[in-house]
């Protein structure tokens, strides 16, 4: 429906010189080699991280959930960390617990599996609500406040969650409240048939992926996220958003509108994904492309007609007149 | 608010329509004051642009008295319309020098659009009409320059006019529909009609050649059918019966209602279309049948009860053919044999002459002709002066003269030689106007021929000018005259071009005159009628002339409050472009962004490609990259959609 491949603009070279499109380009070429025939959803991610928010992979088991958060590390030069979430987990084993010392005479704090620039928590819907909110709390903060102290997570800091949704037995769905927490939620979907084939001839992913190098030197990654804060939202995309979030909380379509916090992150993710189209400024089309990501989990249909939350933003989207 | 001081570009403004304002009135006002006008104008100028302190109240006193002291020498007086206008010229210049503040500017602006309808005071042709609308524009433009922000020239110009243009509707509703008074809109009651050129009723030698210095418009005829060839086209004004030895005069004849002839022969049906002249006789061709409400004299003059004061329009059919004055009264025939008791004594030895060489009377009119051809006279435009008396030395001495002359001359022999005659003045011939088809009759197309009576034929048209210069009869004035020598530019035949403009612009005059000045209220009840409304008079029209107003209003309320969308030059441009785009039938979607719906556009017509393609580059960067947005890359914007056709 939407464009996401964008068309090719004749860019102003000398703007866009001062635009880091080669790094975009280099990651998402780099990414495209493993994950294949992803390039939307993988694209999505990037714009995600770049726009510094976390990121929610809602799948079936074994479409490469695991991998894409594999080879975002890897690229972003990361720190990796993988926390399979169970139904007995509880808070500490995600944060980190305080040993008493018997050396010292005193408490000491164990830094937990949080403590790094990348988390995969695996199956975050299994772990009990209490656990969840314990890393969600420390997603929104970006520190931890244990034993009275509060501890800085590392940055850059991201959660890259997945959940299965087909899963019902024994599982706790994120409420609303919480998944707004995450910028984006993606579907990564079976690749097409002329992808899968690549994949199953070919070699195995993970040897690749323990053999890839990252796609960024040091600091790159931190002039990327400048850049993105740094592409224009003009008055007149202002204007669409506050359209859009307007549609969203009057229309009776939706029982559940969307909150300023989902308005922030439509311009954040619209920005990023200017960014890796290679623009300084960010256009309707980009609000468009980013929109089901970002704001699918966060809208709720009106009465008991079930609609897929594609459709809830196409929905939205055509609802909403684009002025000029 | 209004109290704000002004400007520089406000004070600009009020300068600016001052000026316009009063250049037209520079044609009739005394040169001094528009020279007092100017200085005042550029002196306010100077103030705006920084030289120089607005000067003081003593000083404007004192200027103001100055100014009226003027206007009252010069005109003996401030009252009237010349010296009303002049004075408030003059004010109108010196109220720029107190104009400080919104609120005195928009005095100013007033003032300005009341000297506008001045200028009607004193023509009401068409170009005034233009700058006066062009004057009521600028002064609009002005007054929203007072009330908002500084525009730039052209589009505040612009602006005023679509307010104008606004107007329009409510103007013909009203000029078409408001109930008409007879009689002239502008005129004053003291000066409804001085003008000083056109045939009078007395002609002495020279009046004719000064007449035919003139290429004002007389009258114009357009005729239902083929008009009579250029010989017949003899128009009839004043016929000068009276003779003193210098100066010839109507004689007073009775007149009634109906014509003291028998039409009857070929007819010719026109319109006339009469210029003001201020006189009861009307330019008819020989011999007018009967219309009712006009006079006719014994002398075969059409006559009007009242003088013509205003342009008037009428139907007339002519018989060229009638016989006439077959029983003329003995006091006529008398009255047309009178000479004075002495004087031209080698005339009227002439005149003897010819009638002892006549076998009956009715051979010395041509005798006379004969002898005029013979003597060699020359046809001019300038004759020399003559002596005491004056025909013959016309005829003997200088024998250069125009056609007065000539038909004196003529007269002159004819009653010495005992054959009633008389000259008749009017207008001859006349220029077909290619455009509209009607014939023009200008003050240069003043002629004067001579009637004579003879037995059982009554009265006779002679026309001795026409045996000397017979081509004033076939071809004009202009080809009579060997060099053009004197002939009014206007009515010069060897300027092509300047002729086809003229013409133009004379049938576009034309039409204002019958369709503007001339809507009086028998051309509204024709109008109405013929749309089968007001029949009921002035009740009926005044309903209708509210109606009227009320849908005009209407629907301009609904213009007005019609949602624009935008009034932004980057949104104006796309939404053109989008439209263009619609009506080759790709549509673009409410939500649709403008580099999907480019895409869309691309994949749909790989011709436009290119031309797509930068104008949607241009659009999204224009409307969606940080300011400033480039100038140059708006107007090439722009220009790009101007030129974009999708077919």
């Amino acid at each position: 429906m939407l464009l996401w491949n964008h068309y090719p603009l004749n860019l102003n070279l000398k703007k866009a010189c001062i635009m880091p499109i080669h790094l975009c380009n280099r990651l998402l070429d780099a990414a495209g080699e493993i994950i294949l025939g992803k390039d939307r959803a993988l694209r999505l991610a990037f714009a995600c991280l770049l726009a510094r928010g976390h990121l929610l992979l809602e799948d079936l088991p074994g479409v490469g959930k695991t991998t894409l958060a594999h080879v975002l590390a890897r690229l972003l030069g990361l720190e990796f960390q993988r926390i399979q979430f169970t139904s007995d987990m509880l808070p500490a084993d995600i944060l980190g617990v305080s040993i008493f010392n018997q050396h010292d005479a005193a408490f000491r704090f164990h830094p937990g599996p949080v403590f790094c620039q990348l988390i995969l928590a695996d199956e975050i819907n299994r772990a009990t609500p209490k656990t969840q909110s314990a890393l969600l709390e420390a997603m929104e903060e970006r520190q931890i406040s244990a034993e009275g102290r509060t501890w800085p997570l590392p940055t850059p800091f991201f959660v890259i969650a997945t959940q299965n949704p087909a899963d019902q037995i024994g599982t706790f769905p994120l409420p609303e409240s919480q998944l707004d927490r995450f910028l984006m939620r993606i579907a990564l979907g079976y690749p097409d048939r002329a992808a899968e084939r690549l994949l199953l001839a070919g070699e195995d992913r993970r040897e690749i992926l323990a053999g890839l190098p990252p796609a960024l030197a040091p600091g790159e990654l931190d002039t990327l996220f400048a850049a993105a804060r740094q592409v224009h939202v003009a008055p007149r995309l202002l204007d669409y958003i506050q359209d859009l979030l307007a549609q969203s909380r009057e229309s009776a379509d939706f029982s559940l509108g969307l909150s300023p916090r989902a308005g922030l992150a439509l311009i954040a993710a619209a920005r990023a994904w200017a960014l890796l189209a290679g623009r300084e400024h960010a256009l309707p089309e980009d609000v468009q492309a980013v929109l089901p990501a970002v704001a699918g989990h966060r809208l709720r249909a009106a009465g008991d007609t079930p609609a897929s939350p594609d459709d809830l933003v196409r929905r939205l989207i055509e609802a909403v007149p684009l002025r000029g | 608010m209004s109290d704000t001081p002004l400007r520089t570009d406000q004070c600009d403004w009020l300068i600016a329509v001052a000026a316009l304002t009063l250049l037209p009135h520079t044609s009739h006002l005394p040169p001094g004051l528009s020279g007092i006008c100017l200085l005042l104008l550029i002196w306010r100028g100077a103030i705006a642009h920084g030289k120089g302190a607005m000067p003081g109240r003593w000083m404007l006193l004192v200027l103001a008295a100055v100014l009226i002291g003027f206007v009252s020498l010069e005109f003996r007086q401030v009252f009237g319309k010349e010296p009303g206008i002049a004075l408030l010229a003059g004010l109108m210049s010196l109220k720029l020098l107190e104009t400080n503040r919104v609120r005195d500017g928009r005095a100013v602006v007033l003032l300005s659009f009341f000297m506008q309808l001045g200028q009607f005071l004193y023509r009401q042709d068409m170009l005034i009409a233009i700058l006066a609308l062009s004057g009521s524009i600028a002064s609009i433009a002005a007054l929203m320059a007072l009330q908002g922000a500084a525009l730039e020239v052209r589009q505040q110009i612009r602006q005023a006019a679509l307010l104008v243009l606004q107007g329009v509707p409510l103007m013909l509703v009203l000029f078409v529909l408001f109930p008409r008074v007879q009689g002239p809109l502008w005129g004053l009651p003291a000066d409804a009609y001085n003008r000083s050129s056109g045939l009078s009723d007395s002609m002495a030698p020279g009046d004719m050649a000064r007449v035919s210095q003139s290429a004002e418009i007389a009258f114009r005829a357009r005729f239902e059918g083929a008009p009579p060839p250029s010989g017949e086209r003899y128009w009839r004004g004043p016929v000068l019966t009276r003779f003193d030895g210098h100066v010839w005069r109507q004689a007073r004849t009775p007149s009634g209602e109906h014509p003291a002839y028998r039409p009857q022969g070929k007819a010719y049906a026109y319109t006339l279309t009469l210029e003001p002249h201020n006189q009861r006789w009307l330019l008819a061709l020989d011999f007018p049948g009967a219309v009712a409400g006009l006079r006719y004299s014994n002398d075969f003059q059409l006559l009007t009860r009242e003088p013509v004061t205003a342009r008037q329009r009428m139907d007339l059919v002519s018989y060229p053919g009638t016989p006439v004055g077959l029983d003329e009264s003995p006091l006529q025939l008398r009255l047309a044999l009178a000479l004075p008791p002495s004087g031209n004594p080698r005339t009227r030895a002439l005149g003897e002459a010819l009638k002892a060489r006549a076998a009956s009377p009715a051979a010395i009119p041509d005798l006379a002709i004969a002898h005029f051809r013979q003597s060699g006279l020359a046809y001019t435009l300038e004759p020399p002066a003559l002596g005491e008396d004056d025909v013959d030395s016309f005829l003997f001495d200088t024998r250069q003269g125009f056609c007065e002359h000539f038909a004196a001359a003529f007269v002159v022999t004819l009653r010495a030689a005992g054959v009633p005659a008389r000259v008749v003045t009017g207008y001859q011939g006349g220029e077909l106007n290619p455009i509209d088809g009607s014939f023009v009759i200008r003050q240069s197309d003043a002629h004067a021929w001579a009637e004579v009576w003879l037995p059982e034929r009554g009265w006779v048209r002679y026309d001795p000018t026409a045996a000397s210069a017979p081509r004033r009869i076939d071809s004009g004035l202009a080809g009579a005259l060997p060099d053009g020598a004197g002939v009014p530019l206007l009515a010069r035949a060897d300027l092509a071009w300047l002729r086809a403009v003229r013409d133009r612009v004379d049938a576009l005059n034309n039409r204002w005159n019958q369709w503007v000045l001339g809507y009086n209220p028998a051309r509204q009840q024709e109008l109405l009628s013929s749309l089968g409304l007001g029949k009921n008079g002035l009740a009926e029209l005044t309903a209708l002339m509210a109606a009227a107003s009320a849908v005009v209003m209407a629907g301009l309320t609904a213009w007005a409050l019609r949602r624009r969308k935008t009034d932004d030059a980057i949104d104006l441009a796309w939404q053109r472009f989008c439209r263009r785009m619609a009506a080759a039938g790709l549509v673009r979607l409410s939500w649709e962004g403008p580099l999907d719906f480019g895409r869309r556009v691309c994949l749909a017509r790989p011709d436009l490609a290119a031309q797509v393609e930068d104008i949607v580059n241009d659009y999204t960067r224009l409307r969606y990259a940080p300011p400033p947005g480039d100038d140059a890359q708006l107007k090439r914007f722009q220009e790009s959609i101007k030129n974009f056709h999708a077919r």
